[in-house]
């Protein structure tokens, strides 16, 4: 209270100031005394099998130090990848995980999976040689659309899966679905695509492997958004080396969006040929590169059916979801469609019963995994487009039908397993319909359609989960991990304070966030205070940063560690002031006894407690605390995004007239920071809705948009100015009241542009991207 | 990127010389084609003769109501040129709109010509301006010189030296983007001079640019969006791909159209 720097300030970003002058170092920045250069040889073919490997003529390049194949890596132990989330389908077999070799082993399952690394003096020399290796490839048919794949006859891309079928997995009462289906007196039914997308982080994947044998030790520097789950999976699983022989390090890292959650095939191969060639072998993807191998995002088809009774009251969802998976099971892969989506398929409603059916499955495709929103875009998309269809249907106005179905008492028990436990749907609808002039628009859609133009309108009222998770509630889901969070704070002997945390900054702003936190509780200035992150040397074992959990969870964990340093220095100060602990306040750089003018500069208490000459008996010396916080529930953001948009009838193209979000994140830190997450999120979200679809050619499983030439992303000339509101409910679950804003932007935002572009042209059916050719296919096929 | 051995030229004929000298040379104008072509290791010419430096291919000139581009002028130039404003509106406003600021600054008129890219801006100008490409051995008909997709007239040994063409009494440039790649997927100029009307269209043909022959005679007949109302654009000879069907190019090609005609 009353610190210029603390909670709810506008602070500046600390961090921006190495950014945007350039002195960013991130992985590539990274250099080692004698370190080369690799280039990987990846297949030209959606699904073929290597029937030999000629690396004669590659090695004879000069500059080569050695050109390296997946036999070679498997003769040397290193496992395969694998998925860390366990699922199992409903007749109770567990997910049929494939194998996936780090460099490929008989077959080949996607474009650009590798197959052969080159380590040579240069890239360039590297990149000469990659195009002298040999590969004797047997074609086999490839597939990559999620509803071929699990035909009869499709091609069979794994052994292990019939009909490419990874998992059938279901959550909710299906008996009682269909009870109210048929007792329903309305029933909606929609089917409902989601695109798939490529995360375009703007730093490409980068690692660098150095082993050390005089040390027998290797260092991992790489693109990571969780280097010590990174450190943990190499070690335990791939074994690459034992946990305290590998330091990952993760360095400055330009954005992930989920992509750099996951242990990709580049930095255990390096860290491999490392050791093998005896020098630091450093990878860094190209563009093209980014585009096959960064795991993509998305890629749904589902049907829902809503049973409404005679009040226009939700009785029932039913939820049919086919996921694609790609060619192998990444990381957290299987989650993502599960219990990151189908757990959210209540939305903000009071629906007594949902069913939902999950298929995954497998094509010839890059693999998929979580993507900004990780499941909560795609079930918010299929949710807020179902309940705009409703209202169609009904001849109700869409925020009417949405008002009598939110959920409006708290803790709210949902049928898939969720307990909703704040919030306040009516208020952010309110405050949103407000700022768009929602009673105004019929007079601004018959201006529009004086001027030849059609215009639409749509909300989206999303609900989300973030601060990933219990630890408890994920291991009994199927997690092979828990997801607490660490912190460590320590107080120099001037008072000067380091926060070493397992959360990862790449783009969030946490050396501000983090800081003002401290600064709040301890009353010291925004620099003398240090966030340290992102290397496992330094850092306490960690979970890192995805689902929105760094506020929720990681800053819970320093404020736990916060309370303990705070409970010590008021020891210290109680003894050294003969005054009782309970009297002892912390404010504004002090250490004080209450109601009197007694006191010391937080500086004279760290003095204190590491000169040690006078703390009370038996007390350690030191000022420095960890905390490992477990968080007791998901917390849940939610709000209401209404966006109205133009559509010209003689090409398709949409214009956004207005963007307006109505966000509640609880608590906020830094107004600021949260803006400009919701800027991020939302662009995201318009880009996926407008213009981002991944495409590979149905016959031969290339990739159509592995370039920005055919891949659209969208630029500042396709958004509007948005209008970014804020209501709040505190989050009851963790000490800080925050529920998290990352994601929020790009889960809500998709499904008000589409049911404004359909609101707009008169036509429901309309998918993802809505490109102006896909809006006028649609204007003109009614 | 191979490899390649790098000449700057500083006149014309020694451009040629250079280009004559060398095993598979290549020109490099802007380089804003050649140069990601040859990064992505798609092109690998033994030699490439830099024409940045040769005087003769700057400048723009009016004279006599006939405007004249030197080839290495850059888009920035022509879209910043008074002259060119003056003369034709159309023509500076297609050039400014072209790429984005850094390849307006690199990029010229003649590599782009040159090229042929079919979604490249300046082929339909210069078939609806009825312009003449200058080389250093002839002069070519703009009619003449788009052969097809990436297909010019150009011999191996000929430099596309300027382009002329007479003012248009009112002419304009209609494109519709790209989503992606902001390339035209439709972009149709039209020009008016005396009595005649001629119609270039980009992005959209399956043989690169052309002129639209049916919505010239409709529009010599009465120089309006409404003339255009009967013309029907054949989907069969569109290019058709992940961002545009056929029948959707066709479509926009005829939108453009008569948003080119009201604009002009």
């Amino acid at each position: 209270m009353g610190v210029v720097e603390g909670i709810g300030a506008r602070v500046a970003r600390k961090e921006d100031r190495r950014f945007i002058t350039g002195k960013g170092r991130y992985t590539d920045d990274m250099n080692v005394v004698g370190m080369k250069h690799a280039i990987f040889v990846r297949s030209p073919h959606a699904h073929a099998r290597i029937k030999g490997i000629d690396k004669s003529e590659a090695l004879n390049v000069p500059g080569v130090i050695d050109v390296l194949d997946g036999d070679q890596l498997a003769a040397d132990g290193i496992g395969n990848l694998i998925c860390g989330w366990m699922i199992h389908s409903r007749d109770g077999s567990p997910m049929k995980m494939g194998d996936w070799r780090p460099l490929a082993g008989d077959t080949v399952r996607y474009v650009g999976e590798a197959v052969v690394i080159v380590v040579a003096d240069t890239k360039a020399i590297a990149r000469e040689a990659a195009e002298k290796v040999v590969i004797d490839y047997e074609e086999l048919d490839a597939v990559t659309d999620l509803v071929t794949a699990v035909e009869p006859g499709a091609p069979q891309i794994h052994p292990v899966a019939d009909n490419n079928l990874v998992f059938d997995w279901t959550i909710g009462d299906e008996m009682a679905v269909e009870e109210a289906i048929s007792d329903a007196a309305h029933i909606v039914e929609l089917e409902v695509s989601n695109n798939r997308l490529i995360p375009n982080a703007m730093e490409p994947r980068a690692t660098l492997g150095h082993y050390d044998a005089g040390e027998d030790h290797y260092t991992c520097w790489t693109t990571s958004q969780n280097p010590h789950v990174a450190r943990l999976v190499m070690s335990a699983f791939y074994n690459v080396a034992p946990e305290n022989k590998l330091r990952v390090i993760a360095p400055d890292v330009g954005g992930g969006f989920g992509s750099k959650i996951f242990i990709y095939p580049e930095e255990i191969v390096c860290l491999w040929a490392s050791k093998r060639t005896g020098v630091p072998v450093k990878w860094v993807a190209d563009r093209t590169e980014s585009f096959m191998t960064d795991a993509h995002g998305r890629d749904h088809l589902s049907t829902i059916k809503i049973a409404l009774d005679a009040n226009k009251k939700i009785t029932a969802f039913k939820i049919d979801t086919l996921a694609n998976l790609g060619a192998y099971m990444s990381l957290f892969s299987s989650s993502v469609p599960t219990y990151l989506y189908a757990t959210l398929l209540s939305g903000q409603y009071d629906v007594p019963n949902i069913f939902a059916n999950v298929r995954t499955v497998y094509t010839n495709t890059t693999p998929v995994d979580a993507y900004r929103g990780a499941g909560r875009p795609e079930a918010s998309y299929l949710i807020e487009r179902a309940m705009e269809t409703a209202a169609r249907q009904l001849d109700m106005d869409p925020a009417e039908l949405r008002r009598i179905n939110f959920v409006k008492t708290f803790p709210h028990e949902t049928p898939v397993i969720m307990t909703y436990d704040a919030g306040d749907f009516e208020a952010s609808l309110d405050v949103a319909m407000e700022a768009a002039d929602y009673a105004g628009f019929p007079a601004r859609k018959a201006e529009a359609k004086a001027r030849g133009k059609l215009r639409g309108i749509g909300f989206n009222c999303y609900i989300e989960a973030c601060g990933i998770a219990p630890s408890k509630a994920v291991g009994s889901l199927g997690a092979g991990v828990g997801l607490w969070e660490s912190a460590e704070v320590r107080v120099n002997a001037v008072g000067t304070i380091e926060v070493l945390t397992g959360s990862h900054s790449h783009g969030q702003g946490h050396e501000t966030t983090f800081a003002q936190l401290v600064a709040e509780r301890l009353g010291v200035g925004l620099d003398s205070i240090s966030i340290v992150h992102g290397d496992t040397d330094k850092v306490q074992m960690g979970m890192g940063t995805y689902g929105s959990r760094s506020g929720a969870v990681g800053m819970s964990a320093i404020a736990g560690a916060l309370d303990k340093v705070e409970a010590k220095a008021k020891k210290v100060a109680a003894h050294l002031l003969e005054a009782d602990e309970s009297d002892i306040v912390i404010e504004n750089g002090e250490v004080k006894v209450a109601g009197t003018d007694k006191k010391l500069a937080w500086h004279e208490v760290s003095l204190a407690c590491y000169t040690a000459h006078n703390l009370p008996d038996g007390m350690e010396p030191g000022l420095k605390e960890t905390s490992f916080y477990d968080p007791s529930n998901f917390t849940f953001p939610a709000g209401c995004y209404i966006c109205e948009v133009e559509v010209d009838p003689d090409t398709g193209t949409t214009q956004i007239i207005q963007f307006v979000a109505a966000d509640d994140f609880g608590n906020i830190i830094n107004p600021m920071i949260v803006e400009g997450q919701v800027h991020g999120g939302v662009a995201q979200g318009i880009g996926q809705a407008m213009l981002e679809g991944c495409a590979y050619d149905p016959e031969s499983g290339q990739l159509l948009t592995a370039s920005y030439m055919d891949y659209a992303m969208p630029r500042a000339h396709d958004l509007p100015s948005f209008n970014v509101l804020t209501t709040t409910t505190p989050c009851p679950s963790n000490p800080l009241g925050i529920k998290g804003c990352g994601e929020a932007g790009a889960i809500g935002s998709p499904g008000a542009l589409i049911n404004a572009i359909t609101d707009a042209i008169g036509n429901n059916d309309l998918s993802m991207p809505a490109t102006p050719q896909n809006v006028w296919a649609a204007l003109n096929a009614k | 990127m191979y490899a390649t051995n790098y000449h700057r030229a500083s006149s014309l004929s020694e451009a040629e010389q250079m280009l004559a000298a060398a095993e598979e040379g290549k020109l490099l104008s802007g380089g804003q084609t050649l140069i990601p072509t040859m990064k992505q290791r798609l092109a690998a010419p033994t030699d490439i003769v830099d024409l940045r430096h040769v005087a003769e291919l700057k400048g723009i000139s009016v004279s006599g109501g006939v405007v004249k581009i030197g080839a290495g002028t850059t888009h920035a130039e022509v879209a910043g040129s008074a002259d060119v404003k003056n003369a034709c509106p159309a023509l500076a406003g297609l050039a400014s709109h072209i790429g984005d600021p850094h390849v307006r600054h690199m990029g010229t008129i003649g590599g782009s010509i040159a090229n042929n890219d079919p979604a490249a801006d300046y082929p339909s100008a210069m078939l609806a301006l009825n312009a003449t490409i200058h080389t250093n051995k002839r002069e070519i008909a703009a009619d003449d010189f788009f052969v097809g997709m990436f297909e010019t007239a150009l011999g191996d040994d000929e430099i596309v030296t300027a382009v002329s063409f007479e003012a248009p009494d009112s002419a304009a440039y209609q494109k519709f983007p790209n989503p992606a790649s902001r390339y035209a997927m439709a972009g149709v100029f039209v020009a008016k001079k005396g009595g005649t009307v001629r119609v270039g269209v980009t992005g959209a043909g399956s043989d690169g640019a052309y002129r639209a022959s049916d919505m010239e005679q409709a529009l010599s007949g009465s120089f309006s969006p409404d003339a255009l109302e009967g013309v029907s654009v054949d989907p069969g000879g569109m290019l058709s791909d992940i961002h545009g069907t056929a029948e959707y190019r066709a479509h926009l090609v005829k939108v453009m159209a008569k948003r080119a005609v009201a604009a002009a």
